[in-house]
């Protein structure tokens, strides 16, 4: 038995893409006791709603997170719809859903690269960025950025897709997803990589489920709950859908759900470029929520289930709104799954559940 | 389990253009449509101050008294919301990469008066293109426009006491 130390991990470390701060209590080389501290990005952005009205709110809702940029400025848009009853035009439902789903297969493209990159494999980070490029120039084309999209308004979307960019993104998506099939062999096949993840930082449905987990975290521990199944708004279009589960739930585990939800979302879009309906992309919306008004809405993120909730006060600036955002959901699970675990796969473990502190403080 | 998984991918590469470029030799060609910096049609502008409401950072002001439309690029975040809200639709998004600026300057649009509607529209049927510069200029001396028209006529926009900034955001 050895003597108990703490080990500061973060908020600066190579691995950790945001600030995150853990104390690490270890005994020998493993550790006891992980306590996460969080607060270094607050920015206070959910009181900003009382001074920004609820058209300009969406520019504020999609510079909470860098990564979910589509799917926080969407998720705030339909909270508001929920509130004043709007009805959003379906091919502005369909293009929500596209670019969203874009998102995530620009998202879990960056996490495998971070993976890669925290494993130690250098050219498989490079090339899961390299692919990453390809999504990024396709949101560049059609919505005129590359991280922060402003696509969105209340009542539909601000831009349309015409036939000659749903050509080009045809092409795109069937050379990335050439690629990409050729990329997650070496995720997902590679010993060196299975020599790092098989096995470590393993977390049980039951835990995941209890502490209240919840994205590829939780669906990678076996429970197959994903908010689009729920088949909400675009969603509620698909012929098919089936959250990508796995019953190991340790890091390899985690690394095959989202190498696995890329090729879905890519589906998913395939889906919905097949049959973009036609017709208007937004509708007028006037007037203001009603006083006493709430409504709450849910959003599958990359990183798992958002909740958004919002409260109207007859003025065009909404009394409250508030996220529950994935990452904070997940904090209790990665501290459970980081308990008993060695010093040297704490890296590994942090970075599987994806950590977004940007949306977690807002 | 195997070896070598992306030995496929990473050959290739040897063999295929290089995916980035040799910046700043080479630069991107802005895509159409693309975000970038917000400029005023200052001939259509009517200094109604839409623009500056909706602004969600604060970065435009409207001053009608010294008719001036300004925007500090340092704040605008290209939301293209204040496009949205314009009744005159003179503002619009030129696509184009930021350069790298040397100082922060206000950029300063200095609105001409314009001429009353009904003559606005006896020119429009002459076939006046508000961009087309060298016709404006024309048009500005026979629409019997202020001087400060004819001066802005070049498409400059002022940039304070400055002058012109080619490096402004
Ligand atoms: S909204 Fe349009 S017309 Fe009004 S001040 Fe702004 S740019 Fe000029
Ligand atoms: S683009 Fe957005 S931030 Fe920039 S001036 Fe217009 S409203 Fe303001």
């Amino acid at each position: 038995m050895g003597k108990q130390t703490i080990i500061p991990f973060g908020p600066q470390h190579p691995v950790l893409p945001e600030p995150i701060h853990l104390d690490l209590v270890v005994e020998d080389e493993t550790v006891i006791e992980a306590v996460p501290q969080i607060g270094f990005i607050h920015r206070g952005l959910e009181r900003l709603v009382q001074t920004k009205d609820y058209n300009q709110f969406v520019y504020v809702a999609e510079r909470i997170c860098g990564i979910c940029a589509f799917g926080h400025s969407m998720g705030y848009a339909e909270t508001v719809e929920n509130l004043m009853g709007v009805e959003v035009p379906t091919r502005a439902q369909y293009l929500r859903v596209i670019w969203h789903e874009m998102s995530r297969v620009h998202s879990h493209t960056l996490w495998l690269g971070l993976a890669a990159d925290a494993f130690g494999f250098e050219s498989l980070f490079m090339h899961a960025w390299r692919l990453r490029e390809k999504i990024l120039d396709v949101f560049e084309r059609t919505t005129g950025g590359r991280v922060i999209f402003s696509v969105v308004k209340v009542g539909g979307v601000t831009r349309d897709l015409d036939d000659q960019q749903i050509d080009y993104m045809k092409s795109v998506f069937a050379d990335f997803r050439a690629e990409y099939t050729k990329l997650i062999r070496a995720f997902l096949d590679d010993s060196s990589v299975k020599n790092r993840t098989v096995g470590v930082g393993t977390i049980s449905r039951a835990d995941a489920v209890n502490l209240g987990m919840v994205g590829p975290f939780l669906r990678a521990s076996g429970e197959p709950y994903d908010v689009r199944m729920l088949g909400s708004n675009g969603y509620g279009e698909l012929e098919h859908f089936e959250p990508i589960t796995d019953d190991q739930g340790d890091c390899y585990a985690r690394i095959r759900v989202r190498c696995e939800e890329v090729l879905q979302a890519l589906d998913i879009i395939d889906e919905m470029l097949a049959k973009l309906p036609a017709g208007d992309i937004a509708v007028k919306v006037k007037g203001a929520p009603k006083a006493g008004s709430e409504a709450c809405n849910l959003v599958e993120q990359p990183r798992g289930e958002c909740y958004y909730y919002a409260k109207g006060n007859g003025t065009k600036y909404l009394d409250r709104m508030r996220m529950r955002t994935p990452t904070s959901q997940n904090l209790a699970g990665m501290a459970a799954t980081l308990k008993g675990c060695d010093v040297a796969d704490v890296n590994m473990i942090v970075l599987t559940i994806d950590p977004c502190i940007s949306c977690t403080e807002r | 389990m195997g070896f070598f998984k992306l030995g496929s991918m990473t050959m290739g590469s040897l063999f295929k253009e290089p995916s980035t470029l040799r910046y700043p030799f080479e630069t991107k060609e802005p895509p159409a449509g693309l975000k970038g910096r917000i400029v005023n049609d200052k001939d259509s502008c009517i200094l109604c101050g839409a623009c500056m409401r909706a602004c969600t950072t604060g970065a435009i002001a409207v001053d009608r008294k010294g008719r001036t439309w300004s925007i500090n690029p340092y704040r605008c975040v290209q939301c293209g919301y204040c496009i949205t809200v314009c009744p005159k639709k003179c503002l619009s998004m030129n696509p184009h990469y930021s350069e790298a600026a040397r100082e922060k300057k206000i950029r300063i649009v200095n609105v001409p008066e314009h001429p009353k509607p009904a003559r606005a529209k006896a020119d429009a049927a002459k076939g006046v293109d508000a961009g087309a510069k060298a016709g404006e200029e024309a048009a500005a001396a026979k629409a019997g426009q202020k001087a400060t028209a004819v001066k802005d006529a070049e498409g400059a926009e002022t940039n304070g006491a400055a002058g012109k900034d080619a490096a402004e955001n």
